[in-house]
């Protein structure tokens, strides 16, 4: 275990890391965090013994660092550098060698079998095999880094120091380090402290954060306490929000930049003069991109989409790949696909409602187009028969605000309980059980935020925008079904 | 293929010159002046008197004088990360010099060590220079770069030439003397001056060959080297300790000649690539082959007159110097 005690030390006389006490236990990834001229350097020079600490002490296992002989310490600690120099041409393997420096013994320094066994396996972890006869000066940044791990490797220490080891390196190979180095780090019970300064890289490979400021320690904790929104902004001084990241239990930050502010201004409202209705789609075009929550065929999921594309298909429509179909359709028709949000229905779309809906400063712009042919009752499971018609109800519902996360799905509940009530007051029937309607198989959702102007942090129903919703959905829903079956029952 | 090159280099320095000895010969005589058995029979005895008494000393401190300059070079460049780096350029012969000089001024001749005031005087001045030259560059930018050493060197080479200049026109009798002296010579002195050099130059030639593998690793930066186990402070004070004794013994004999450390080591990295185990070696044996075949050119030349050796290795160094400057600033800038 390495133990960092009440260690303070700089240059000349100057602390500049004050009174930093941390513990790394082994097979534990330590990350430093910092702002510039936080000490994140002067630490890791204090620990790797560059510099001396003026006070403090930092031992391993109970032994003081101070007590080993150079020799005896490169045998415990490695450092990979931000980039070291080489101004000769020597070649991969004499590069890696040189980590077994300490590990010879005598006047000259015979290489034996362990050395020669132990480089050519660091050789191998870090695909550094292949390029062993090749001079590092004509290697690339990436190459030359993991050149420099083997160096570090070949020491076979206990504690590995990094200094930013992904600067200079491209995402695939700050990916791929990092994950050789969480790997190592359980394999072999290496204590890995590395300096960071990416933030999310920090949080998604480090067992735990140490976060600096002015040479003293903020927080030493779990990535998911130390990342806090509140603390990053005061510790570097600038605008970012934290978001989870979509497939590991980790914060991510993310910069806010100073544009979006500016934004503000101009208020951009959504209303109807933003819709094109013809027989073949419903097109709503936004001159912003707005933040979406949706269950259509492409966008779906969160993001933010400035085009919204309701398509008719015929009822015979069918295809295995519908999501591949719709993209080349909505490309075909100059929509990008990353910037669409597209749906599907089988309803004539002459049968469409939409309408906008005002309440103080709060305002929505609700569509929908509805067929009940298809309709079911959610609530019974048990079905004998599943007999496909045609009929989806597509609910799009636009708000001119900044809605929270929690907003968007409290929309989302609120929309879909009126959906339920209006299928009840219409007396749509689910033709296999008999009994009331709930939606149909199909049914998609779209809500839709500016992100501008006025603050929404909820939308249950009680709520001013709940109560918006509620009345946009049940009105425009009751009257695009009953279109819809006047339209049926003038055909038959 | 150094040694071989030295071999040919050591039979042609003795065999030609104004008188020329017939390579045979030169080999007959050498061989007699290894193993006594070997019969000098056929042998002109002019030659005899010619080879072991003029060339042979001439050329054996040519090599040993090339030899120490060259190892010397190899391992400033290795230590200061710098191919640049040679004891001229860092001002450490120009510091040598400078005690030279003081010895010749004053006549000196501390008790004890008599013939060997001049070496010793020379080796302590270049010590000396050598920390000065990089305690100031370190002043001027803790990461000590390339350009700031060589100027440093530089600034230290004009200034202590300049002392030598006002010593020079302080004199007297003594100029003449100095002057010989100054201009770089390995020729008329003897077999006593290979005494004062051989042992400075075993010693320090041992040193650096045992710090090899701390050159290698010192050569990727000190933090580096101390993060590989080295032990950085002290193995850089025996290092420029060893390189200042091997250049201030060189110039205490020869006077200062240039460029033979900055020339040599970058030629045999060249050939045999930087590894300092085998470089250090391959730089003495090649550094003195070099050495012994310019001293043969300054002499026969534009024989009878014999030119400095000093200007043989300036004409093919200063070039050298120039190109490999242009490399190192292309492949910054590249």
């Amino acid at each position: 275990m390495l133990h960092i005690q009440h260690v303070s030390g700089g240059y000349a006389g100057q602390s500049i890391v004050k009174d930093v006490s941390v513990e790394v236990n082994k097979g534990e990834m330590l990350g430093i965090l910092g702002p510039n001229g936080s000490g994140k350097t002067t630490l890791l020079k204090i620990i790797s013994g560059i510099l001396p600490a003026s006070e403090g002490s930092i031992s391993i296992d109970g032994n003081k660092l101070s007590d080993y002989s150079p020799k005896e310490l490169a045998k415990l600690i490695a450092v990979l550098p931000q980039h070291a120099a080489d101004p000769f041409s020597y070649t991969v393997k004499e590069t890696i060698s040189l980590g077994r420096y300490a590990h010879q013994r005598g006047w000259f320094h015979s290489w034996s079998i362990e050395d020669e066994e132990t480089v050519l396996r660091v050789m191998e972890q870090t695909g550094t095999w292949s390029l062993q006869d090749r001079n590092i000066q004509d290697l690339s940044g990436g190459e030359r880094q993991r050149v420099y791990l083997a160096q570090a490797l070949a020491q076979e220490p206990r504690i590995l120091l990094l200094d930013e080891p992904t600067n200079h390196l491209d995402l695939s190979y700050q990916k791929e380090l990092f994950d050789l180095l969480k790997k190592w780090s359980k394999e072999c019970e290496l204590m890995v402290v590395s300096i960071f300064h990416d933030l999310n890289l920090a949080g998604l490979y480090c067992d735990r954060l140490l976060l600096l400021h002015e040479g003293k320690i903020v927080i030493e904790d779990t990535p998911n306490e130390v990342l806090k929104q509140e603390r990053i902004q005061t510790v570097y001084h600038t605008k970012i929000a934290k978001q989870p990241h979509p497939k590991v239990p980790v914060p991510q930050m993310v910069l806010l930049p100073e544009w979006e502010n500016e934004q503000v201004q101009e208020i951009y409202q959504v209303d109807p003069s933003v819709i094109h209705a013809s027989s073949e789609r419903i097109v709503v075009k936004t001159k912003q991109p707005l933040k979406t929550m949706s269950s259509g065929v492409i966008g779906s999921g969160t993001g933010w989409y400035q085009n919204f594309v309701n398509r008719h298909v015929d009822k015979t429509y069918d295809c295995s790949d519908h999501k591949q179909e719709m993209a080349h359709y909505l490309e075909r028709n100059g929509f990008l696909p990353g910037e669409t949000v597209g749906m599907m229905t089988a309803v004539k779309l002459e049968d469409v409602s939409y309408k906008l809906y005002i309440d103080g400063q709060v305002s929505i712009f609700v569509v929908v187009t509805a067929g009940v042919g298809n309709a079911i009752d959610a609530s019974v499971i048990d079905r004998e028969v599943f007999d496909y018609k045609p009929g989806t109800i597509n609910t799009w519902i636009f708000v001119n605000g900044e809605l929270s996360e929690e907003a968007f799905i409290q929309s989302i509940m609120t929309a879909t309980e009126v959906k339920v009530k209006v299928l009840q007051n219409e007396e749509v029937l689910d033709l296999n059980t008999g009994t009331l309607a709930t939606g149909t198989s199909t049914d998609s959702i779209l809500i839709a935020a500016t992100q501008k102007g006025i603050s929404i942090e909820y939308a249950g129903s009680f709520t001013q925008l709940g109560r918006l919703i509620s009345r946009g959905v049940f009105e425009c829903t009751t009257e695009a079904i009953r279109k819809s079956r006047l339209r049926k029952e003038g055909m038959s | 293929m150094g040694a071989s090159f030295l071999l040919l280099a050591i039979v042609l320095g003795i065999s030609l010159g104004t008188v020329k000895v017939p390579i045979l010969s030169t080999i007959q005589i050498l061989l007699a002046q290894l193993f006594p058995f070997v019969s000098l029979d056929g042998v002109d005895q002019m030659h005899v008197n010619i080879v072991s008494n003029i060339r042979l000393p001439r050329v054996i401190l040519a090599g040993l004088v090339g030899a120490a300059l060259a190892i010397a070079g190899a391992a400033f460049q290795g230590l200061l990360r710098n191919p640049l780096a040679d004891p001229y350029t860092l001002g450490v012969s120009s510091g040598a010099s400078v005690g030279a000089v003081v010895t010749l001024f004053f006549q000196l001749s501390l008790p004890v060590i008599g013939a060997f005031t001049l070496p010793v005087l020379s080796i302590l001045f270049s010590f000396i220079t050598i920390f000065l030259v990089l305690g100031f560059a370190q002043k001027i930018e803790r990461s000590m770069r390339v350009e700031t050493i060589i100027l440093t060197g530089i600034i230290f080479s004009s200034f202590l030439g300049a002392l030598i200049s006002l010593m020079i026109a302080l004199t007297g009798e003594e100029l003449r003397q100095i002057i010989g002296w100054l201009l770089g010579s390995v020729s008329m002195r003897g077999w006593v001056y290979i005494k004062i050099i051989l042992p400075f130059f075993l010693i320090g030639s041992a040193i650096l060959i045992c710090n090899g593998k701390e050159l290698n690793a010192m050569s990727f930066g000190e933090e580096r080297a101390h993060h590989l186990g080295v032990n950085v402070q002290r193995r850089k004070h025996i290092i420029l300790m060893a390189g200042s004794m091997l250049t201030g013994s060189a110039v205490a004999v020869s006077g200062t000649i240039g460029f033979v450390g900055l020339v040599i080591p970058h030629l045999a990295r060249m050939l045999w690539g930087p590894d300092h185990k085998h470089l250090l070696p391959l730089s003495i044996l090649t550094g003195s082959a070099f050495l012994i075949l310019a001293d043969l050119v300054s002499r026969t030349i534009i024989a009878p007159i014999e030119l400095p050796i000093g200007v043989i290795t300036a004409l093919v160094g200063a070039p050298v110097f120039a190109i490999i400057l242009l490399k190192t600033r292309a492949e910054r800038s590249g």
